[in-house]
């Protein structure tokens, strides 16, 4: 091949101290596809299935810095960039500073996330958290900045350019829909709830010590309370990762789980689908 | 190939030019390199989400579907004249490790090849890149990896990727078929515009800048108000009679713009078929809680967003005639029509959410008439967005309805 990048180069299993993660092998070609093109990949699906966890594997994986943006509803895309703190530089007009020199516009700028992304001396990855709890006209106004990579401070005159172009996971968590213009630079991949197998290899790489048997009996009992179809929140995988856990230090047997499911509540986090199931499944309701 | 395919797809999809050429630049760096990261890559570019994913993998299943089955004489050429041409084996888009002995010249070289082997080979040989078996970069065999092979048995990388979107997992999420409080809420959270309301609690910079200075550098803050949501909505509920069926989907809808404190103000009435002198603040409809029509029109001003939720099928003269009204004891004296032509008059953004979906050609008489006098949408997700978005832009241009409905109302 001959152009400088190598593609393949996240192979989608990390697991480190800090990350363990493992991604299905449709996530893995399409991160590859949107690094290779770099496009922006636009992660979606249920909650909990590790949209924002990919980010920081993708990060631990290259070995590249991360940046994160959390986005919230008050944000705009101008907070990510930079800030400009005038109330600072009109409190050091009046009653002077020793570190910022008030003629200095620039003492009184700091970059945001973007920004500190953009500014970067190598290529970092950056992850644009939940967009669509920002305002519908948020993703809009970033057009710019995720397509050429770069932004301009209007105070000082300047545009910043992004020394090197990063890598751009952008989750979301549907409660808005996002703007087509912004939706066309982007690649999109939708986040399938991991098949009974598939979770089985994620719990093993959280838990190696985890005996086979009362893993089957965890995944058995797990995905018999996903199907029923009137949930208001289906458990998803971390909460399964959860559940295993606490199961793991009380000393459970694979037997206890086949006729009941303890620590129900860390499955099931509301009250109606607590009644629900219960009724359902004749389970006791043990906190 | 792509290009028809491209085609095919925006017929039913919103994909754009600008994402074929980013598929286009997939395919030029390699990045794709058989069926199936061909539909998944395919997918990722052109298909920006999961609601469209069903319409996707339909599309893809019945196109490439077709290729496969039955082959059309001139892209068989095609392929044939692929085949025939000599290959630039030094520049190969994919990384392989063939043996050079293993490449075919040519298809007749591969043909003599694959007699040779077969009458060496005796036993299965998978995963290898000399016999004819499954997997690996052996020119011979299925599911394997070299470019310029013969497919032996099995299915090729091709009905394996329209296989994975016949399975239509995604049929679910289809946008037009469900419709949960949530996302009502989402969809109701569109009918935003922005005004001062409030205290005087946010920080206005500039002024605050100008006021100092004048104050010869001494600080002075300067204060403004909030910006918030002006919007006020009234929604107006057929219920009864034929409307029983979709009382879960309006109960939905109801209860989301209730908990909803998204609106300035929010308001609610009833009524059944059609509008009269009179709006009931429950749905039992008793007339010692209601308001007249009059006075509703006088209490709620232009500005107010009203959503009607109704099927709009009623007998035509409950609509048209004098003394029409459903129940027999309720004289009155102005047909429907005429409250809901006053309706729409004083509230410029009004919309009908229609829970009946079916054809507008077969609509029954009175809700093609209402539909000329309101812009009417269906009661699923899609509908309410575009009811919304309608209501959303205020000074904008909006289609002119008609504004005779007496002409509509006898042919």
């Amino acid at each position: 091949m001959a152009s400088n990048y190598q593609f393949d180069q996240f192979i989608g299993n990390v697991n480190t101290d800090r990350i363990r993660y493992i991604a299905d092998p449709q996530l893995r070609n399409i991160v590859n596809v949107s690094i290779a093109l770099e496009r922006p990949l636009l992660v979606k699906g249920e909650p909990g299935t590790g949209k924002t966890l990919l980010a920081h594997a993708i990060s631990e994986a290259l070995g590249k810095n991360l940046f994160v943006w959390n986005v919230k509803s008050t944000s705009e895309a101008i907070d990510g960039c930079y800030m400009y703190d005038t109330v600072q530089r009109l409190n050091d007009s009046r009653f002077g500073s020793n570190d910022r020199n008030v003629n200095n516009i620039k003492d009184y700028i700091t970059y945001g996330p973007l920004g500190e992304a953009f500014v970067s001396n190598e290529q970092v990855v950056l992850l644009i958290d939940e967009i669509d709890k920002a305002d519908i006209e948020f993703p809009n106004d970033l057009l710019q900045e995720l397509d050429v990579m770069e932004f301009y401070i209007k105070e000082t005159k300047e545009v910043i350019k992004a020394n090197y172009r990063p890598i751009v996971i952008i989750t979301s968590n549907n409660e808005k829909e996002l703007p087509d213009a912004f939706l066309r630079r982007c690649v999109f991949h939708w986040i399938e709830f991991p098949e009974k197998d598939f979770m089985g290899q994620i719990c093993q790489l959280h838990y190696p010590n985890l005996k086979r048997n009362i893993l089957m009996q965890c995944l058995k009992q797990f995905y018999s309370l996903r199907l029923y179809k009137n949930l208001r929140k289906k458990p998803s995988t971390s909460e399964l990762l959860d559940w295993i856990g606490v199961l793991l230090k009380s000393g459970i047997t694979a037997d206890d789980l086949e006729k009941d499911i303890p620590f129900l509540g860390v499955l099931i986090k509301k009250e109606q689908d607590m009644e629900y199931i219960s009724k359902k499944t004749g389970f006791s309701v043990k906190p | 190939m792509f290009v028809d395919f491209f085609y095919f797809l925006k017929g039913k999809l919103p994909v754009s030019i600008t994402e074929f050429l980013t598929l286009l630049e997939a395919f030029d760096k390699g990045l794709i390199s058989d069926m199936v990261s061909y539909y998944y890559t395919c997918r990722s570019i052109l298909v920006k989400s999961e609601h469209d994913f069903d319409i996707f993998d339909r599309c893809f299943a019945s196109f490439y579907k077709d290729m496969d089955v039955e082959f059309p004489q001139s892209i068989k050429d095609e392929i044939w004249n692929w085949l025939n041409q000599p290959l630039d084996f030094d520049n190969l888009p994919f990384q392989l490790q063939m043996p050079p002995g293993m490449i075919p010249k040519d298809l007749e070289e591969l043909r003599e090849y694959f007699e040779k082997i077969m009458n060496e080979q005796d036993e299965p040989h998978n995963f290898g890149n000399r016999f004819i078996g499954q997997q690996g970069t052996s020119p011979l065999g299925h599911s394997g990896k070299n470019p310029f092979g013969i497919r032996v048995g099995g299915s090729s990388g091709a009905r394996m990727a329209v296989q994975i979107a016949e399975k239509r997992i995604f049929k679910d999420y289809r946008k037009d078929i469900v419709l949960d409080t949530r996302q009502i809420k989402v969809a109701l959270k569109r009918l935003k515009k922005l005004e001062e309301i409030g205290k005087q609690d946010e920080l206005d910079l500039d002024k605050t800048i100008d006021e100092t200075c004048k104050n010869c550098g001494d600080i002075e803050l300067v204060f403004h108000k909030r910006r918030k949501n002006d919007i006020k909505v009234l929604l107006l509920l057929d219920v009864g009679g034929s409307m029983t069926p979709y009382a879960t989907l309006v109960n939905k809808l109801f209860s989301a713009a209730h908990q909803l404190s998204h609106f300035r103000d929010f308001k609610y009435y009833y009524f059944h078929n059609c509008i009269y002198e009179r709006l009931y603040e429950t749905a039992a409809r008793e007339d010692n809680r209601s308001i007249l029509f009059e006075d509703f029109i006088r209490k709620y001003d232009s500005k107010y967003r009203v959503i009607i939720v109704g099927d709009a099928a009623m007998a035509p003269y409950e609509l048209s005639e004098r003394y029409g009204s459903i129940y027999y004891y309720h004289r009155n004296e102005i047909p429907g029509a005429i409250y809901m032509q006053k309706l729409k008059e004083h509230f410029p953004f009004t919309v009908w959410l229609n829970p009946e979906i079916i054809n507008p050609d077969w609509a029954c008489y009175t809700r093609k008439v209402l539909s000329k006098i309101f812009p009417m949408f269906n009661l699923t997700l899609e509908g309410l967005e575009k009811a919304m978005n309608y209501l959303r832009k205020e000074s904008r241009h909006l289609p002119s309805l008609t504004k005779n409905v007496t002409e509509l109302l006898y042919h």
